[in-house]
């Protein structure tokens, strides 16, 4: 029997703040999460109105419209859809959103910055405190579980080595994650282990990998590809030394790094990669028994359908 | 004084190699966790500080490591592979007879690879990791009001 808790209760209706991403490159990601949600009976509500997070071009220039911008998602959800719990399954969100609470909680200046541009622009102003953030991780965590993971799972993952990349953004930089590093039971944020967790009540095997948190060069994709490209390739070829067959994801960032690099690696240095990479919404959703066109298989750009019929999960 | 392109050929040779690793598997530790330590001390050095010989945890790298993220946060985004490094030498050197040390040798080649790699792009383009990690505004003097 699942134990229902309090929090499990207030988590099964959130305000789902998907953010571009999920919109365009990530939408496989979007489709899983939401296919998901429908299957453990838990509800999505989309922000109303939302805005960009501010993302990292916004944050580059000008922290405090970052912050802005973010404060908005927030006030949006707290005034628009009345519901205080805000799940962003994009690192790039969740991190804004997350420093978006820290910096009011902590930076008159930033205060004083969201006040005057909320007035300006019509709608109440966040204050730090009114929402919560959590990732896509936490929610399915905190209303799920891994027993209710396995009841429902029946280890259908079984046998499939998994490597969990979690990428820089969901745990860095530490202090504007109060809730992590509590002990048993909260996330790490040197070994974050919430997508092992899951990935492992769901059957799976998860292989020790070092890299899990390790820099892919991010946004200098544009600017300098080399560089991530050869960060990327060797994040790859470490899963694929530690006997992954997959690498599982949970920013859309990551995932398209991973997934694009890999295919410029063979190109610009001769160096093939076989391991596949697939979202954990997408990993979750077929031990769930769901279809991989219902959770957004295809969409991906690195093709996994034959590896995953091979392994029995359609 | 190796370059960067000759510790990451090294560091390649010792990945590749696995079991027949010369000169041994500990050693190969040894001289891996001693690479990250160069890496380290030329991000040190590039910065004109000289680099410290204390330990942190036992370790100097993760000393260096201390040292090269002060007042530089996105160097943060390195001190997770800098820690698994000093792992897997631990792993190498305190069960060398285990099963699973030469596969645990190509992981810490891999780890030291990746910091080479972070490092060396972080000399050539500043900003790698600032904007993600470190959350810094690094484009903000370039911008008119």
């Amino acid at each position: 029997m699942v134990d229902i808790t309090e929090r499990a209760r207030k988590l099964r209706e959130v305000a789902y703040y998907p953010g571009c991403a999920l919109e365009g490159s990530g939408n496989g990601y979007d489709v899983s999460t939401r296919a998901i949600a429908y299957e453990l009976g838990l509800k999505l509500r989309d922000v109303k109105d939302w805005n960009c997070c501010g993302a990292m071009e916004v944050k580059n220039i000008d922290p405090k419209i970052q912050t802005y911008l973010s404060s908005r998602v927030l006030s949006q959800a707290v005034n628009a859809n009345r519901n205080p719990v805000v799940m962003a399954p994009c690192n790039g969100c969740y991190h804004n959103l997350k420093k978006a609470e820290y910096d009011l909680a902590h930076d008159p200046k930033s205060r004083e910055v969201v006040a005057q541009l909320s007035t300006k622009a019509g709608h109440e102003t966040y204050e730090a405190g009114q929402a919560e953030t959590i990732h896509a991780l936490d929610w399915i965590k905190d209303t799920i579980g891994e027993e209710g993971l396995r009841q429902r799972t029946k280890g259908r993952l079984a046998g499939l080595k998994i490597a969990n990349y979690y990428g820089c953004m969901y745990v860095r930089p530490r202090h504007i994650f109060p809730e992590k590093d509590k002990g048993p039971g909260s996330e790490s944020t040197s070994k974050p282990h919430f997508m092992d967790d899951l990935l492992a009540a769901a059957g799976a095997d998860n292989v020790e990998f070092p890299l899990k948190t390790a820099c892919c060069g991010g946004a200098h994709t544009l600017s300098d590809s080399d560089t991530s490209t050869k960060l990327v390739l060797n994040i790859l070829q470490a899963a694929e030394a530690s006997g992954a067959e997959v690498i599982a994801t949970e920013c859309p960032t990551c995932h398209s790094g991973l997934e694009m690099h890999q295919i410029r690696a063979e190109k610009r240095f001769g160096k093939k990669t076989n391991v596949k990479i697939l979202y954990f919404t997408q990993l979750l959703g077929l031990a769930l028994g769901i279809k991989p066109r219902k959770l957004g298989i295809q969409q991906n750009i690195s093709n996994s359908l034959d590896f995953i019929h091979e392994k029995g999960l359609t | 004084m190796a370059t960067f392109t000759e510790i990451e050929t090294r560091i390649d040779e010792i990945a590749e190699a696995g079991p027949s690793a010369p000169p041994g598997l500990t050693l190969c530790a040894s001289e891996l966790l001693s690479l990250g330590e160069t890496v380290l001390e030329r991000w040190i050095v590039a910065r004109g500080e000289t680099p410290t010989n204390e330990t942190r945890e036992g370790f100097r790298l993760l000393a260096l490591h201390r040292q090269g993220a002060k007042g530089d946060p996105s160097f943060n985004a390195c001190r997770e592979t800098a820690r698994e490094l000093a792992y897997h030498y631990n792993l190498v050197t305190l069960e060398p007879q285990h099963p699973d040390t030469a596969k645990r040798i190509r992981l810490a080649a891999m780890v030291a690879k990746h910091l080479v790699l972070f490092v060396g792009g972080k000399l050539e383009v500043s900003g790698l990791g600032d904007f993600c990690c470190a959350a810094k505004p690094v484009r903000a003097t370039e911008t008119t009001n």
